[in-house]
C-alpha cells in the first residue's frame, strides 16, 4: 500500500492583482472541470502484491491521478480519478483491477 | 532516456474536464514533463475545453486561449516578445487537427516560413471532437463522423508532410501511445532554433466510438499495422523513429482490421475500403522512404 504522493502536483502562488479587470483570467487548481470523481463507474484498485514498479500506469495515466513516490510506488488519487481504466487495460502484470463502485 | 527518468512533477493538473481516457489530456501532461517552462497558445479546440471553468484552471504554466486560426500568429507574438523582454519560456502552440490542418494552416504556414522560434504541436484525433466530430481535412479515410454518416471519401492530409517541404529544422510524428519517444522528441525539438513542428496522434475515444481504457492501445496498434509512422526530420535527414522501423517490411506489420475493428467508428467499412486504406499506407512508407 502506498499514499498519494500530494508533493508531485506544482501549483504556484500567481499575482494577478489588476490585472483581472482587464483579461478573464484563471489560476491553477484542483478541479477545474468539477470533481471528477463523481464521473467513475469502475474503481482502479491496485494489488501491490502484484506490483513490478514498472511505472507504466503512471505515465500512461491522462489525468495525473496516479502519483509517483520516491521509492517509485504508485498510488490513485481517488478525489479526481475519473476510472477510465487505461492503467488496468496498460499494466503489464495485470495489478490493477477495475472494480464497479457502489 | 528511461521511462523512470522522467520528472515526478505534475504541471497538468487532476479534475481537469477531459472524457475518461483523452489523449489530448496525456499530451499535455507529457509536454509539462518533457519541457521545463513551456508557455503555451491554444486556439479553439478540444484543449481549451479540457482547462476547465473560470475562476480555476488545470494548467500550471501559462497558458493564453486564442481565436481558431491564429495559434501560429499568437505564438509568434508570444516568442518574440520574451525574447525582447529576455524572459525564460518555451513558447508552444497546442493545436487540434481542425486548427491545424485546415483553419490554423495559413498562420502555421506564415510562422515556419518567418522563422519562429515556436514548437507547434498538432494533438491528431482525427475530427472536430470539441463540436460534435465533424469531419477535418484530417480524418482518415472510410472513418464515421456526424458529417460523414457513410465514411470518409477523401483521405487524411498528410500535415507533417507539408511541414517537411517548408525546410524546417525540426518535423517528427508522435504517439501519446510511447510516451518517452514524444518527450524525447519534445526535448530534440526544444534544442532546435527556429519553428519546430511535431504531429501528436491522440486517440479520442467517444469521437473514434472506442473503449475508454483503449486510448493506449489503439495507439499501439496504429503503428503495429503501419497505420501511423513515427519519424524525424532533422536537419535535413529523415529518419524512422525505432519504433516503428520495425514495421518497414510489410509483411512485420500486424494486419490492419485489428486496429480498425477496436473502433466504433469504422464499424461499417467496406472491405474496398479497407484495401484502400492498405494501399494507402504502403504509399505512405514509399513517400517517406524518399526523403531517407
Amino acid at each position: 500500500m502506498a499514499d498519494v504522493n500530494e508533493e508531485v502536483y506544482v501549483i504556484p502562488e500567481i499575482d494577478t492583482k489588476g490585472l483581472e479587470k482587464e483579461f478573464p483570467l484563471s489560476k491553477p487548481g484542483f478541479g477545474a472541470g468539477g470533481k471528477t470523481n463523481e464521473w467513475r463507474l469502475l474503481r482502479p484498485v491496485i494489488n501491490y502484491e502484484k506490483c513490478i514498479k514498472c511505472l507504466i500506469c503512471w505515465i500512461d495515466c491522462p489525468e495525473a491521478t496516479i502519483t509517483r513516490g520516491k521509492d517509485n510506488s504508485v498510488a490513485i488519487n481517488y478525489d479526481y480519478c475519473k476510472g477510465c481504466g487505461v492503467c488496468a487495460n496498460e499494466c503489464p502484470t495485470k495489478a490493477i483491477e477495475m472494480v464497479k463502485e457502489d | 532516456m528511461l521511462l523512470r527518468d522522467v520528472k515526478f512533477e505534475e504541471k497538468w493538473l487532476p479534475g481537469n474536464a477531459a472524457c475518461p481516457g483523452c489523449g489530448l489530456s496525456l499530451g499535455l501532461r507529457l509536454l509539462t514533463k518533457a519541457i521545463e517552462k513551456p508557455v503555451v497558445v491554444i486556439p479553439a479546440s478540444c484543449a481549451s475545453v479540457v482547462q476547465g471553468a473560470w475562476p480555476k484552471s488545470s494548467a500550471s504554466f501559462p497558458l493564453l486561449n486564442i481565436a481558431m486560426a491564429g495559434a501560429g500568429a499568437a505564438a509568434s507574438g508570444i516568442a518574440n516578445a520574451y525574447e525582447m523582454l529576455g524572459k525564460e519560456g518555451t513558447v508552444v502552440a497546442w493545436a487540434g487537427d481542425g486548427g491545424t490542418a485546415d483553419i490554423g494552416l495559413q498562420a502555421l504556414s506564415g510562422a515556419a516560413e518567418r522563422g519562429e522560434n515556436i514548437i507547434f504541436v498538432m494533438y491528431d484525433n482525427e475530427a472536430y471532437m470539441n463540436t460534435g466530430i465533424q469531419r477535418s481535412s484530417s480524418t482518415p479515410h472510410g472513418a464515421w463522423t456526424t458529417t460523414t454518416p457513410e465514411g470518409k471519401r477523401e483521405f487524411k492530409k498528410d500535415v507533417a508532410a507539408i511541414m517537411l517541404v517548408h525546410n524546417l529544422e525540426y518535423v517528427a510524428t508522435a504517439s501519446v501511445s510511447y510516451p518517452v519517444d514524444f518527450i524525447e522528441k519534445l526535448k530534440k525539438a526544444e534544442a532546435h532554433k527556429g519553428t519546430k513542428f511535431i504531429q501528436l496522434y491522440s486517440p479520442c475515444p467517444p469521437g473514434w466510438r472506442l473503449d475508454a481504457s483503449k486510448t493506449i492501445e489503439v495507439g499501439k496498434l496504429a503503428v503495429e499495422t503501419g497505420a501511423w509512422i513515427l519519424y524525424e526530420y532533422e536537419n535535413g535527414k529523415l529518419t524512422i523513429s525505432p519504433i516503428s522501423s520495425r514495421f518497414r517490411e510489410k509483411k512485420a506489420r500486424r494486419p490492419l482490421i485489428d486496429y480498425l475493428s477496436l473502433q466504433g467508428r469504422f464499424a461499417g467499412i467496406s472491405q474496398q475500403d479497407i484495401a484502400k486504406l492498405e494501399a494507402e499506407i504502403d504509399r505512405k512508407w514509399e513517400f517517406l522512404s524518399k526523403f531517407e
